[in-house]
């Protein structure tokens, strides 16, 4: 039945396109997201629970930017990657799996099975540049945004558009 | 009739794999249609042409016949308005509307049960109160098909964020909301489209032309039409989910308590969530709002009292007006109940192969397992097995499925053909017939590997709130 032209993928309606991200521990790195054109995410202080660190990489250039949510910089992100933006890199690997994180990155790893580290010695290899940290309030925007989801109310009302959207025990 | 020879099993399996009348036909128009989307629609070249009168032409003895000729004129000639896009997802709906209808029609034939019954929609409730985030959402989809999926790129795609941010307060929003923040992470994920290979291109143009029509006024609104008193016996529970949304939907049998025809039903309870939030965590979400689930892991049915229940068999769930019942199996359920449960009528805009979600109950097959998973032999005919399906935060694995001696699960039809989605099994262990439920730990679990999955994902969410009081409130 259907065309026969048609891969499966291309004829499914409930293909997964993005498996579900693996379950990772979030006191360290409570976000991180692959999004505009940049690893990013928020790392917590390790010494001030008040306080939380916005960290970045740049597809591509790998240039980084590390400061804290008063837009204070970072004193580990002189010229190179600061422990929070390694922190990060790993967990996103972790979150993401990292064919997902390297190809956005456009990272080369080679190896047999490449983790969070080999992706941050690939980047760190190539020398990268501080970056201009403008985008920190952004970052921390969409960090917001992202918590703000718990705050929604579940309902009982059926969502009929989420047959297109099966689980799936694939992880990413 | 249907022979009653495979114990339990009756379902005629022969007629799942056997051709559907017209179906090639109607779909080669929906593939038509789709391949237009994939280059999209700014400059169109004459093949896409092609794409488009074929989707008017399969709708031009329906009552759409004027608006999607006159829109696939336009659109072929690259001065499509918003109005022709809307045509033309209707007329591809209409289409999809018609190949569902076909296959529930093929299903009943195959699983002999009572047809459905119509008990006709309610009218669109109330005023549109959201004119502007509808057409904000619509403008976004329009561009969306110029510039097709091979023109999507990261900028585009965010224009989605905004609408759908000011959507999720709106519980009333919530359908179109929980389509566009899936439908763009997806595009998100995959931009640049320039060197994107292998798109899944029937899957976008069901999201696309989905959420086209959803911003239409009145399109989402499903109202309940009556009160259903009696007893609730669980089937199982399908799970549904995308990295910002999740929604648990219990399939039932409802047996009212005036003695009235017993009915198939579903209750659901969704919500938004943060992507990190995954597998015990969904149900950790979602068990308050719905006691229903806390009785599928005890197995008891639900004693319901006009509790509100919408045109196609949902069930608006209120934990006031369910309390708990009985202790019921599922398979005796299945085996006693199910066989004389009507299914309601499915809401017209609801029609689409991918809403067929059938109960059966099959007893007496064989296992086959080879590289492209798990599949029943069912009286001499080979059923797919959707184990993909199956919740990772439960008992009920791909392994215990093969197993399986007895299967209820959901008739579903992807990609061309038929598939059983498990909910539950039964397997012999020393000699002793144990039952194996997909959604066992829905209410909570004792089970050593669920509890360290429960604890893990109340970490993770302890964690976010925390900082969400830190940092949201201040």
């Amino acid at each position: 039945m259907g065309d026969g032209a048609l891969s499966v993928r291309e004829k499914s309606s409930t293909a997964r396109v993005v498996p579900p991200a693996r379950p990772r521990k979030l006191a360290k790195v409570p976000f991180v997201e692959l999004a505009d054109g940049r690893l990013q995410g928020v790392v917590s202080s390790g010494s001030d629970i008040g306080r939380v660190y916005v960290s970045s990489v740049e597809a591509g250039t790998y240039a980084f930017a590390c400061s804290t949510n008063n837009n204070r910089p970072c004193g580990g992100a002189r010229g190179w990657f600061c422990n929070h933006i390694r922190a990060l890199v790993l967990e996103a690997v972790l979150q993401y799996g990292v064919e997902r994180v390297t190809r956005y990155l456009k990272v080369e790893v080679g190896g047999e099975a490449p983790d969070g580290d080999d992706v941050t010695h690939a980047m760190t290899a190539t020398r990268p540049v501080n970056g201009d940290g403008s985008a920190a309030a952004q970052v921390f925007s969409r960090f917001l945004r992202h918590l703000a989801y718990l705050e929604f109310e579940p309902t009982t009302a059926p969502l009929p558009e989420m047959q297109w959207f099966p689980t799936t025990r694939a992880v990413a | 009739m249907v022979p009653d020879d495979e114990g339990g099993g009756v379902m005629r399996a022969d007629l799942l794999n056997d051709t559907v009348d017209g179906l090639d036909e109607a779909l080669a128009a929906v593939d038509g249609f789709d391949g237009v989307l994939v280059d999209g629609l700014l400059r169109p070249q004459p093949a896409q042409a092609v794409g488009l009168a074929g989707l008017a032409e399969a709708v031009a003895g329906s009552p759409l016949a004027g608006r999607v000729a006159e829109a696939a004129e336009k659109t072929a000639a690259g001065a499509a308005g918003e109005d022709h896009f809307v045509a033309l997802a209707a007329a591809r709906t209409a289409l999809l509307g018609s190949v569902h209808d076909a296959l529930v029609a093929r299903v009943g034939e195959a699983v002999g049960r009572p047809g459905a019954e119509e008990s006709g929609t309610a009218a669109a409730a109330g005023a549109d109160r959201a004119v502007n985030l509808h057409a904000a959402a619509r403008s976004w989809l329009c561009d969306l098909a110029r510039a097709g999926w091979h023109g999507i790129d990261h900028e585009l795609v965010a224009g989605a964020a905004p609408v759908v941010s000011a959507m999720l307060p709106e519980p009333g929003l919530r359908r179109l909301a929980a389509l566009l923040d899936g439908f763009a992470a997806e595009l998100a994920a995959s931009c640049p489209g320039a060197t994107l290979e292998d798109v899944p291109v029937r899957r976008w143009a069901d999201l696309w032309s989905r959420a086209v029509l959803l911003t239409l006024p009145g399109a989402a609104s499903a109202p309940a039409v009556a009160g259903a008193t009696g007893r609730l016996l669980p089937l199982g529970v399908d799970v549904q989910e995308h990295a910002t949304a999740v929604q648990a939907q219990v399939h039932a049998v409802f047996e009212p308590a005036d003695g009235g025809t017993p009915r198939l039903v579903r209750a659901s309870v969704s919500a938004p969530k943060p992507d990190t939030v995954v597998g015990a965590g969904l149900w950790q979400l979602l068990r308050p709002h719905l006691s229903l689930l806390a009785a599928v892991s005890e197995g008891r049915a639900m004693d319901l009292d006009a509790m509100p229940v919408t045109g196609e068999g949902d069930l608006i769930w209120d934990d006031a007006r369910a309390r708990a019942g009985e202790p019921a199996e599922v398979f005796a359920t299945a085996r006693v109940a199910l066989p004389t449960a009507a299914a309601f009528a499915t809401a017209p805009l609801d029609r689409h192969p991918a809403r067929i979600a059938v109960p059966v109950l099959l007893e007496g097959y064989a296992v086959e397992e080879d590289g492209n998973g798990v599949a029943f032999q069912v009286a001499g005919q080979r059923l797919a097995v959707d184990t993909d399906r199956v919740p990772a935060a439960g008992p009920l694995t791909p392994e215990v499925v093969a197993s399986s001696g007895a299967c209820v699960g959901l008739l579903r039809w992807d990609a061309g053909e038929f598939l059983l989605q498990p909910l539950a099994v039964e397997r012999t262990v020393r000699r002793k017939t144990v039952a194996v439920h997909a959604g066992a730990w829905a209410g909570g679990t004792t089970d050593k590997a669920g509890v360290r999955a429960e604890k893990a994902a109340t970490d993770a969410v302890k964690v976010l709130r925390e900082r969400a009081g830190k940092l949201l409130r201040k």
